[in-house]
């Protein structure tokens, strides 16, 4: 394999940041080399220097970083030293890149087929008919239905999946040798992930193509690499063949991002069955009217098609499906957010819809909801002690006792107490989800409704905070409403799960049996589409060969 | 509001000097009494001096009045409607705009109504007419610039309360059992004051303007100098006396001027990120 020159070779490459950024160097002395046919998986947390690397292989960095030193050469040239109008061609016909977010790397307002065209245009000599032509044929190579229709789309009419498709097109476009991935599943659904990850494989083993791809998903990784390179603040600290770096970790932070991998092994008590309820949902219906006005009808959205559900006292429910499926809209129904179209939510016998605003009052405290997004849930004018203290103080509590309380509560969520006095921006993302997980527990509440509440962090931050959560409902006996898009974090953490698609429970169930015997085909795809699943972590143990069968590719 | 602010407002020099005129300007309100201890409206000298005579800085009028002290003593009538009207428009317009946006729904849309009523009537006609109506005063002059004024505001906080209103940590507030009044005041608001200081900073000039206006039509408070009312008592001899116009329009020019820097400067301080779009 080591023929010649490799098709792609970094070499000391570091990359200064403006003065005044929390570190000097975005990348430090980072070499690896890119073979024709191989995929190299670049992984690490946010902050890692993993896009800037390849940003900097594209010529894509931001105005105020810059090359400090090494050298990108592309078939032997280096790429750094070739005058700019050179670089942007050898980068425009060589080096191809797909992006994390496929809806803002298309030009809304031009229908795809074009956005494709203009590529050939102006990169090759191909006449208008020939171009057509080459523009389906692209775009059938992806996979796309009816490619002669869909070329007169705009991105809009497209799904997220569609339009990953259609970015891929248009990379292949000009047959790159190097294909740069961007995190281009990170903002799809699962079952998608699968098939773009199938697709790029393919594309890969038919074109001899070399691809760098960059992702911080250690199942992705298992499901895609030949080779891999784990980054750590803008150091390569592991770079090998995918089965030795994903069953015999060298470096003690790899090993730390493999360890914080969440994985398909429940091992939950099914003896709920005598536990009293706490929350009961019948029959809920919620329908979304989108868009419409005076003299036309919108579109609806059911997102809620008469969903049961009930939770029993200390029992944590685990509610997955993909985005759109509801889930939320669930979620947000019970703490009052939302009101439903139909049906009946029982909290200790009680039919919350039924009360009116001042009546439901009393029960807030009982039902409390940790968000998603970390920065968009604390009021960035508050101070954390005030955002903490806000709902005791509201329900008729002593402004002292509920600080006292707030620091007893910041310590129990692992923070420093003396947080109380400073402001949400001075901390990171994961200390930010404790601050919102110590503002839902100030009210003492019987139910917690997480949403989401780990999907926008980093793996290990998760793993903290999904083992925070854990440990909490044990010491408060709490219940708990598991919102999520991730199987493998349902798993870890869920005794009971429902499956929801388009609005309806599919299934629901004991963890074990959800995962361990599927009856739903939709369950069934989910956990066939979950990447790395053939991947059985290692642990500090030898590894042994079973884990090493269980490797699909390397 | 702190250093960094205070730097980044210093990046914008036009807003620098806006300010220190502005500073100025106060300056010369606060210290009228002092400067020019005799009233406004005294004859202290020949009438249709010119400017850098004796007793007369900047000349002195058709009745011998002093230009100098008119301006002194007008921009206190300037600065004192300019800073009350917009006080006053800016209550009804966020009280108004954060009912509407908060609550969405039929009330927004009755709010919004009666908000586009008031717009499509021009602003100054119904300046005249209120003021005609309720007999020229401080108090009338005052309500009338305020209850044109009010409209674009109500917008703009409708507006922010909309989109403030659907993030998480105001639903976070809603499931804390917080109050509707508290969720307005103390979570929402706080976060839209930015884009509200700067309208209002830059309605401020559009008062002193309108009061200028008004003044200028013998609609002015007439017990009261003002820099529209001199304006407007010299324009039938500016040909044979300048300065009795030039001087006060200089005021009302500079002083609006100055605002609006000062507007653009906070609007570069507290939205950063537009400034830097703006700037690139």
């Amino acid at each position: 394999m080591m023929t010649g020159v490799p098709l792609l070779d970094v070499r000391d490459l570091t990359i200064a940041l403006p003065a005044g950024a929390e570190r000097p160097y975005a990348v430090e002395n980072l070499s690896f080399t890119l073979e024709r046919g191989e995929i190299l998986c670049v992984v690490g947390e946010s902050g890692s220097g993993k896009s800037m690397t390849a940003h900097a292989v594209m010529g894509l960095l931001p105005k105020a970083v810059r090359v400090a030193s090494g050298a990108i050469r592309l078939k032997g040239a280096d790429v750094l030293s070739l005058p700019e109008p050179e670089q942007r061609e050898l980068r425009g016909s060589r080096v191809a890149m797909i992006f994390q977010e496929p809806m803002t790397a298309l030009n809304p307002l031009m229908r795809v087929g074009d956005q494709i065209d203009e590529v050939l245009r102006y990169h090759t000599t191909l006449d208008r008919a020939a171009r057509r032509a080459r523009v389906v044929e692209l775009l059938a190579s992806v996979g796309l239905p009816e490619p002669d229709l869909l070329r007169r789309s705009y991105p809009f009419r497209l799904s997220g999946g569609q339009r990953q498709r259609v970015m891929i097109a248009m990379a292949l476009a000009l047959e790159p040798d190097v294909l740069i991935a961007d995190e281009p599943t990170t903002a799809l659904d699962v079952t998608t992930q699968k098939q773009i990850l199938d697709l790029i494989r393919e594309i890969q083993a038919t074109r001899e193509m070399a691809v760098m791809f960059i992702t911080h998903d250690f199942g992705v990784v298992a499901e895609i690499a030949h080779r891999v390179a784990v980054m750590q603040h803008g150091r390569l600290v592991e770079i090998g063949p995918a089965l030795d770096v994903l069953t015999r970790p060298q470096h003690p932070y790899t090993r730390q991002l493999i360890a914080a991998v969440p994985h398909l092994i429940e091992h939950r008590d099914d003896d709920l069955a005598e536990r009293k309820p706490v929350l009961t949902a019948l029959g809920v219906n919620k329908t979304f009217h989108v868009g419409g006005g005076l003299f036309r009808r919108g579109r609806h959205v059911v997102a809620g098609d008469d969903i049961s559900l009930t939770i029993h006292q200390g029992e944590t429910v685990g509610l997955v499906g993909e985005s759109g499926s509801g889930k939320s809209t669930l979620g947000r129904s019970i703490v009052g957010l939302i009101r439903p179209d139909a049906g009946r939510i029982l909290f200790e016998g009680v039919d919350l819809l039924s009360l009116s605003r001042s009546r439901f009052r009393p029960y807030r405290r009982h039902l409390q909801m940790v968000f998603q997004d970390p920065y968009a849930s604390l009021n960035p004018r508050h101070k954390v002690g005030d955002i903490i203290t806000q709902g005791p103080v509201a329900f008729g509590a002593d402004r002292h006792a509920a600080m006292q309380k707030a620091r007893d509560l910041l310590k129990l969520v692992g923070l420093d107490a003396s947080a109380v006095d400073r402001f949400p921006h001075e901390f990171s993302g994961g200390q930010r989800q404790r601050i919102s997980i110590a503002r839902a527990l100030a009210l003492e509440p019987k139910l917690l409704i997480a949403d989401e509440p780990v999907s926008a962090l980093d793996v290990s931050v998760q793993a903290q905070v999904l083992d925070l959560l854990e440990d909490l409902r044990h010491r408060l006996s709490l219940s708990m409403l598991f919102i999520t898009h991730d199987l493998r974090v349902a798993a870890q953490i869920c005794d009971t799960i429902a499956v929801m698609q388009k609005g309806r429970i599919v299934e629901i169930g004991p963890a074990r049996q959800v995962f361990g015997d599927p009856r739903h085909a939709y369950t069934r795809s989910l956990l066939d589409a979950i990447p790395g699943k053939a991947w059985t972590q290692p642990h500090t143990a030898p590894e042994d060969q079973r884990q090493r069968d269980g490797m699909t590719h390397g | 509001m702190n250093a960094a602010f205070w730097r980044a407002y210093a990046r914008n020099k036009g807003a620098v000097i806006g300010l220190a005129f502005l500073a100025l300007v106060i300056l010369l309100a606060v210290l009228a009494d002092v400067l020019f201890p005799d009233s406004p409206w005294d004859m202290t000298t020949a009438p249709f001096q010119p400017p850098l005579s004796e007793g007369a800085p900047l000349g002195s009028d058709t009745l011998g009045r002093d230009i100098a002290a008119g301006i002194a003593h007008g921009a206190r009538v300037s600065l004192l409607i300019g800073l009350t009207s917009t006080a006053v428009a800016v209550l009804i317009g966020v009280l108004l705009g954060a009912v509407a946006g908060f609550h969405g729904g039929w009330v927004d849309d009755a709010v919004m109504r009666f908000t586009e009523l008031f717009q499509t009537i021009p602003n100054f006609v119904l300046a005249v007419v209120l003021v005609a109506i309720f007999t020229p005063s401080l108090a009338s002059i005052v309500l009338a610039i305020a209850i044109v004024s009010w409209p674009p505001l109500a917008r703009l906080a409708r507006g922010e309360f909309l989109s403030l209103r659907n993030r998480e940590f105001v639903q976070a507030a809603v499931t804390t059992g917080q109050s509707n009044l508290t969720i307005i005041v103390r979570q929402i608001l706080p976060n839209s004051l930015s884009p509200i200081i700067v309208s209002a900073s830059l309605m401020v000039a559009t008062a002193i303007l309108l009061e200028s206006s008004l003044s200028f039509l013998g609609l002015g408070d007439p017990n009261l100098m003002s820099w529209g009312y001199m304006v407007g008592a010299a324009r039938t001899v500016i040909r044979q006396a300048w300065w009795m116009s030039f001087f006060p329009g200089v005021a009302i020019l500079l002083t609006v001027l100055a605002l609006n820097l000062v507007g653009e400067g906070l609007n570069d301080a507290l939205n950063p990120k537009l400034a830097r779009k703006g700037r690139a």
